[in-house]
């Protein structure tokens, strides 16, 4: 390992030039033009019962919004859109939408190419963001007020929807910056110009919502003093923890977890002080797997490379993420487990990883086999986890927990009267839109609560 | 290759596309620019007496229909805004350079006999092929007593058309507007005026949009709007309809067909309906005179798939199948057929019948695949769902078998005015 010892831990920032930089942190998928939208608005069939619908986790009416578009009701198009998901503008950015709406589009069946609903769905509340500084209005005051904890996307719809309904809400977030996920753990080529920030500001103009940042469960707040304090409860906690690889080195020099890096890198502007490392290997196949390797390339990594322990049929990134990364110079190694972390000087000089196989039950299972990458930089994507210790009261588990998460039925609500649970702190699947989805829910079965 | 040449009323022409009376025959310059592009004749854009009529600025509309642009299209254009003598200068200049392709002169001059007895020596003396009479402008010159308000009128269709035979020797085609309730009393009046053709439809009385922000009909002049004349593909059925009542009532009256002709196989529809010539305009004002490659060598080739050699073989054969609705054989029985292997389940057949039809599409769910089958018993067989779907061929209509003879409305019993079959 001579040779490794020469170069580790090459990480430096500034690899590329300010402009190329700039270039590939702009929009990845910009904006369709006015034109653009009413051509591919038309290719819509404007299907009944339609499947786009019945696939997106918010219900968003899809072909009427479309229609809507076609007929240049761009208003009336939006709000259709943010009637099922008020963080529209961002799903429209960020969701998986080769999985959900455009995986479900009839057009697939004949030509292969969906309607691109994404795009149309960014183009109608583009249009009414930039118009509208404040569509929605709220209703005759109530006197109730929740407690939201999480200013994620599940806590701000949960909160956008009380505040319509006429309760106060306060929403207590842990971090600087309202957002969640949408503002630390997205891509930034997906969500450009603080997109985040922007979307957020504009649905607090509802009214009736206050954020107390730096509040944090378990830390700044107890649960049981939120229930005796206000009507209702809401947590959008997310997962706080991430698994580690289990390895002896994990503390390393040039090792960290995909997240933090993803979070580092969305709240710098300026990408070229961002050190990364000449060759980075990210460990994990999921889509934080998939961002931050495509995030190294496009920060200068000379090599990026995933590692999965099983198939690409098995990688929870989609198929259309994992072209994405590859189009991105990112390589993808599949059937190989991270086996010893190696060292020189204190920090990481690659890793030896131990080649896979999947059994008869579809689990990774080591071969015996091994080989060697080198790194200079090591980003763990192995999964994050719910942590439940500020949910515990007096000691005890306040919650019951399903699948390690906050357990909820249909209408959002935990196993304690008063207090609603969503997005990633509950089972199902990890997806913004999933949260809007939990978030809205969780409004009407709380506002049915009070006032039914 | 089948050969497209045309005599038509007595004028020849190498192939039966003509650009109607319309801007584009308007000048010279057009004309040689059709010609060279293989146009088979052209109807110069009218001529009226001097001194020249003035056209506004701001003079089409048009109609856009799901981001389709121009699928109708008008204009409140007047006739020719040039001096009479430039335009028969060019006439001349024209027909003598391009000898074999037809060139027919469109002519409009106030409802006198003096009026028309002038015009036609000049206009003969061009060499052309022979005239059309504007009997059709809906806009404009009607309000000075031309154009559709002659057309409109079956007895100054009749005088007219006297007048010109009488006073040229040229063939005369009259030029019909669809602006009337029947289509045949004007046809028939050129007949009895001793014309040797008709041309039809001119555009139909129209406003193609309001401008909701100037709250002026479209297109807008100075704020204010005005009716025109609707032409392209929105006006076929219309013409084919109009074209097809001369060419059932009419036999032997030349018909040259014009109303949204924009393709080889729009082509083919009017000949087989009974036209002998088409004419052609807004596809042309669409996409430049170059549409007439595909015209020419779509027809030749569809001509030689079906084994027909000249227009001839195919012209009018439709017509002898265009009857009147009693005459329909109300046994006959058709059925929607779902093809499920194309189906792409967009539900569009389910909800059109469901909402507005028969309620004859069930909508199913098997195993959480959608899925749309045919009620036999409830389908009317009404083509609703076989038109909305977008896949081509995955709903078709099964014409059913039957034991049973025609059964006409006249004899039907639910006819309370019934006729008694003969046997009987």
């Amino acid at each position: 390992m001579s040779d490794t010892a020469e170069t580790a831990g090459d990480i430096a920032a500034g690899r590329l030039k300010p402009a190329e930089l700039a270039a590939n942190f702009a929009d990845a998928h910009p904006p369709l033009s006015p034109h653009e939208a009413v051509v591919e608005a038309n290719r819509c069939y404007f299907c009944y019962d339609a499947p786009c619908r019945e696939a997106c986790p918010t219900g968003i009416d899809i072909p009427g919004f479309i229609r809507r578009i076609a007929t240049g009701n761009l208003r009336g198009s939006a709000l259709t859109i943010l009637e099922a998901n008020i963080f529209g503008g961002s799903c429209a950015r960020v969701c998986p939408t080769e999985i959900l709406c455009e995986g479900a589009c009839v057009r697939l069946a004949e030509e292969d190419r969906p309607v691109r609903i994404g795009a149309l769905q960014r183009r109608a509340t583009d249009w009414l963001m930039a118009q509208d500084p404040r569509p929605f209005t709220r209703a005759a005051a109530t006197g109730r007020h929740i407690a939201v904890v999480g200013a994620g996307p599940a806590g701000l719809a949960c909160a956008h929807g009380l505040a319509r309904l006429g309760h106060e809400v306060t929403v207590f977030e842990a971090r600087a910056k309202p957002g969640g996920l949408n503002e630390y753990g997205i891509a930034a080529y997906k969500l450009t110009d603080d997109f985040a920030q922007r979307e957020v500001a504009w649905l607090l103009s509802v009214g009736g919502i206050t954020i107390e940042h730096g509040r944090a469960l378990g830390r700044d707040l107890d649960l049981a003093a939120l229930r005796r304090g206000y009507d209702a409860v809401f947590l959008g906690i997310g997962l706080a923890g991430v698994r580690a690889l289990g390895l002896a080195g994990e503390t390393l020099g040039g090792v960290r977890d995909a997240v933090d890096f993803i979070a580092e890198l969305r709240q710098t502007a300026d990408k070229g002080r961002l050190p990364i490392g000449r060759r980075v290997v990210v460990i994990g196949g999921g889509n934080t797997a998939i961002d931050a390797a495509t995030q190294a390339r496009r920060l200068g990594a000379e090599e990026a490379t995933i590692v999965y322990r099983r198939g690409p049929a098995e990688m929870s990134a989609t198929h259309h993420e994992q072209d994405w990364a590859q189009t991105n110079g990112v390589r993808i190694r599949h059937f190989a487990a991270p086996h010893r972390l190696l060292a020189s000087g204190g920090r990481v000089a690659g890793v030896e990883f131990m080649r896979t196989r999947l059994d008869a039950a579809g689990r990774a299972v080591a071969t015996g086999e091994t080989y060697t990458l080198h790194a200079d930089m090591v980003l763990k994507a192995v999964g994050q986890v719910f942590v439940p210790d500020p949910v515990h009261g007096d000691g005890t588990l306040a919650l019951a927990l399903d699948e390690g998460r906050i357990a909820v039925d249909a209408g959002r609500r935990t196993s304690l009267p008063g207090v609603y649970a969503g997005g990633d702190c509950i089972a199902g699947v990890d997806l913004t839109v999933a949260a809007v989805e939990d978030g809205k829910i969780a409004a009407a079965s709380i506002h049915r609560q009070l006032l039914g | 290759m089948a050969d497209l040449s045309t005599t038509f009323a007595g004028i020849r022409s190498p192939n039966p596309f003509w650009l109607a009376s319309a801007p584009p025959t308007d000048k010279a310059y057009n004309v040689v620019r059709a010609f060279e592009a293989g146009w088979g004749g052209v109807v110069w854009k009218t001529l009226g007496e001097d001194p020249p009529i003035v056209n506004v600025s701001s003079r089409y509309g048009a109609v856009r229909y799901n981001g389709v642009r121009v699928a109708g299209f008008n204009n409140i254009e007047l006739i020719t805004d040039r001096p009479l003598a430039v335009n028969l200068r060019e006439i001349a200049e024209v027909k003598r350079a391009w000898p074999d392709r037809a060139v027919v002169v469109s002519l409009m001059v106030p409802c006198t006999e003096a009026s028309w007895k002038a015009i036609l020596p000049p206009v003969e003396d061009t060499g052309c092929d022979g005239i059309e009479l504007n009997f059709g402008c809906p806009h404009g010159m009607s309000e000075r007593n031309m154009g559709a308000a002659v057309g409109q009128v079956p007895e100054y269709v009749e005088m007219v058309a006297a007048w010109c035979k009488q006073h040229s020797r040229l063939p005369v085609i009259v030029k019909l507007t669809p602006n009337i309730t029947n289509i045949l009393a004007p046809a028939r009046a050129a007949q009895a005026g001793g014309a040797d053709a008709v041309s039809l439809i001119n555009t139909v009385t129209s406003i193609t949009g309001v401008d909701l922000d100037l709250m002026a009909p479209e297109p807008v002049v100075d704020g204010q709007g005005t009716h025109g004349g609707y032409c392209g593909p929105a006006v076929k059925p219309i013409a084919l309809h109009m074209v097809g009542d001369i060419a059932r009532d009419l036999p032997g009256l030349p018909i040259s067909g014009i109303g949204g002709i924009s393709t080889w196989r729009d082509a083919a529809e009017f000949i087989a309906l009974g036209a002998g010539t088409v004419q052609v305009c807004t596809a042309a004002m669409h996409h430049g005179f170059r549409i007439v490659d595909d015209m020419i060598d779509g027809l030749s080739n569809w001509m030689d798939a079906r084994g027909y050699r000249t227009l001839a073989d195919f012209h009018g054969a439709a017509v002898r199948n265009y009857v009147h609705w009693g005459d329909l054989n109300l046994n006959f029985r058709t059925l929607a057929r779902i093809d499920q292997d194309l189906c792409i389940r967009c539900g569009l057949c389910h909800i059109a019948c469901e909402d507005t039809s028969h309620q004859a599409i069930a909508a199913q769910r098997i195993d959480g695949r959608r899925r749309y089958e045919v009620i036999d018993a409830e389908c009317v067989g009404c083509n609703l769902c076989a038109h909305v779907c977008p896949v081509d061929g995955c709903i078709t209509m099964a014409p059913q078998p039957t034991t049973q003879p025609k059964l006409v409305w006249a004899q039907h019993p639910n006819n309370p005015l019934r006729v008694a079959a003969a046997a009987e």
